[in-house]
């Protein structure tokens, strides 16, 4: 049952919200405008907000300096194969585990999530040792192999936790009727599954293109993500702002939108169901 | 019901990502666990075996050790008192009735979609600059002098930025578990004449409690192994070196293998025994 409240109320607290809201994304908002800017007019003093010359060479300059669209490529390449493939091996697993339940069942899919917690920089060099050995370092096989298994327990504990709240009693219907398990698979199953599927892709690939500390110590040139892009603007090269503004937003860009579709899985997928 | 031939075949589809997350897991470890006995330094051509509890006898006793471990927890603590008090505060803003709710949510878990470099890169310059930065423009603004916030104070710089990206999650996690919260509840209590202070404190902190503490424990999981946010900034300077970014000074930068892996099985152990205080919580979840 809503509650009546009052329009003045409501007027405060709008007001509040708002501004709260303004303040944490104003970095964000702060990063778009800058992108738009002269090198000069970003360090103007005192910062001019929206009123000065509107212009888009950054981006142009950002592109031809690094070739921007080169990380971007390697970063769509290296999130979305790690995910898909993830994906690949574990709905099998959610699937079985959700639907055949057994005893030991718990304790894999706890074991599973356990080894998300294995701290990287313990594991950094044997991978790095195993990555020149068979020569795969800086590749894609390597990233998008390192990618896939570090997210690997969130995809399967996501798809669990989808699977799970699919009604049994169609599957033994269908069962009922005859169905083999491949017609399970393919009528029954696969159309019901398919926004859990969905959701957990996109909260991976979100994962994966934000992931850095894996894509700065894999990589150095071929394979090297979005994340590596934006690090190389670390080294102070005296008045860089709008550039770094214009390769920031172009980096951020992309999984912002694919976030704000995302918020309401990202609860259930990062807390592993714990809250509802 | 699971016939005999189902529970076979459910092994089976199970089994891919078993094997994969074991051999993931098993394989590094084993040979970090197998370099932490060696004096192994390969940019000299070292690979001595065997030096037993050498290596850890001198990482735990160097005192950059120690600093490293005071930092890591001053950082993770700093971080997690912030999300956590703004979260619960602005979880409850949030769940008052607002005009563009939707657009305010967006705005507020916009940050957590940020990659850390970007995130890092843009506070360290743009805001924080002791000249050309915004903040510098708003303190002269206030009539102060500018501050040249990452190197005079340098851990705090971090953890603004850093809980920046994850006052968001916490908010959104506790909102979720707010808006859970059954709404008679709140209104029987108004109703018996409880105050908003009283209602928060008996219904709506014991409500969240669960939820904070999944928060707490998911942050430092993550939080624990920061790690581009320090690179980009301080490169683990000024006292920003947490345990994490030693063990990768070791490794990386001083190529000092057997030290360093001794230092990781340290992390590995720090890390489980976090790990089961969160096991315990989800898997309470899985039996309900």
């Amino acid at each position: 049952m809503a509650r009546a409240v009052s329009t003045r109320k409501k007027t405060f607290y709008t007001i509040a919200a708002w501004a709260v809201g303004l303040i944490i994304f104003f970095p964000i908002l702060w990063i778009f405008l800058t992108s738009f800017k002269t090198e000069a007019e970003a360090i103007s003093d005192p910062p001019s907000f929206l009123f000065f010359d509107w212009t888009t060479e950054n981006y142009g300059v950002v592109q031809e300096r690094s070739n921007y669209v080169r990380f971007l490529w390697n970063s769509v390449i290296l999130s979305l194969g790690s995910t898909v493939i993830g994906l690949i091996v574990a709905v099998p697993a959610a699937w079985a585990m959700a639907f055949v339940p057994g005893k030991r069942t718990k304790d894999v899919l706890m074991w599973m999530l356990s080894t998300k917690m294995l701290p990287a920089v313990g594991v950094l060099y044997p991978i790095v040792l195993i990555a020149r050995y068979f020569g795969i370092y800086d590749s894609y096989l390597l990233l998008i192999t390192v990618l896939m298994l570090i997210n690997l327990p969130i995809i399967v504990w996501m798809l669990y936790t989808y699977f799970k709240e699919i009604p049994v009693d169609i599957l033994e219907a269908a069962r009922m009727d005859g169905a083999t398990l491949r017609d399970e698979i393919i009528h029954v199953l696969t159309p019901m599954a398919i926004p859990g599927i969905a959701s957990t892709l996109l909260l991976n690939v979100i994962l994966a293109w934000n992931e850095a500390f894996w894509t700065l110590n894999l990589t150095t040139v071929n394979a090297a993500p979005l994340t590596a892009f934006i690090a190389s603007y670390s080294s102070p090269e005296g008045l860089f702002y709008a550039k770094l503004s214009a390769a920031s937003t172009m980096a951020i860009a992309p999984i912002l939108i694919l976030g704000w579709f995302s918020q309401k899985q990202l609860v259930r997928g990062l807390t592993f169901g714990a809250v509802k | 019901m699971a016939t005999q031939h189902s529970r076979s075949a459910a092994r089976f589809m199970i089994s891919p990502a078993v094997i994969l997350l074991l051999g993931w897991m098993l394989v590094p470890l084993i040979m970090t666990l197998y370099f932490s006995f060696l004096d192994y330094r390969p940019l000299r051509g070292i690979f001595d075996c065997c030096v037993g509890l050498e290596n850890y006898s001198r990482f735990m006793g160097s005192s950059s050790f120690w600093d490293s471990v005071t930092t890591t927890l001053s950082m993770v603590g700093g971080i997690l008192a912030i999300t956590l008090v703004l979260g619960v505060l602005l979880s409850l803003l949030l769940d008052q009735p607002i005009w563009g709710q939707g657009i305010v949510r967006i705005l507020v878990i916009a940050p957590f979609f940020v990659m850390p470099t970007v995130s890092a890169l843009v506070w360290k310059n743009m805001f924080m600059n002791p000249v050309n930065g915004l903040l510098a423009y708003l303190w002269k603004f206030m009539g102060l002098q500018p501050i040249d916030w990452l190197s005079e104070m340098p851990l705090f710089s971090i953890i603004v930025i850093v809980s920046w990206q994850w006052l968001p999650f916490a908010t959104l996690i506790l909102l979720t578990a707010i808006q859970s919260l059954d709404s008679e509840q709140i209104e029987a209590a108004e109703m018996d004449g409880a105050g908003s202070l009283s209602r928060f404190v008996y219904i709506i902190m014991p409500h969240l409690a669960r939820a904070i503490t999944v928060v707490i424990l998911i942050q430092t999981i993550f939080l624990l192994s920061i790690f581009a946010e320090i690179f980009v900034t301080t490169g683990g300077a000024f006292g920003t070196r947490t345990l994490t970014y030693l063990i990768y000074q070791r490794i990386i930068e001083s190529q000092n293998i057997g030290l360093g892996s001794a230092g990781g099985i340290f992390a590995v152990i720090l890390a489980n025994i976090l790990a089961i205080f969160l096991m315990r919580i989800v898997g309470k979840n899985l039996d309900a």
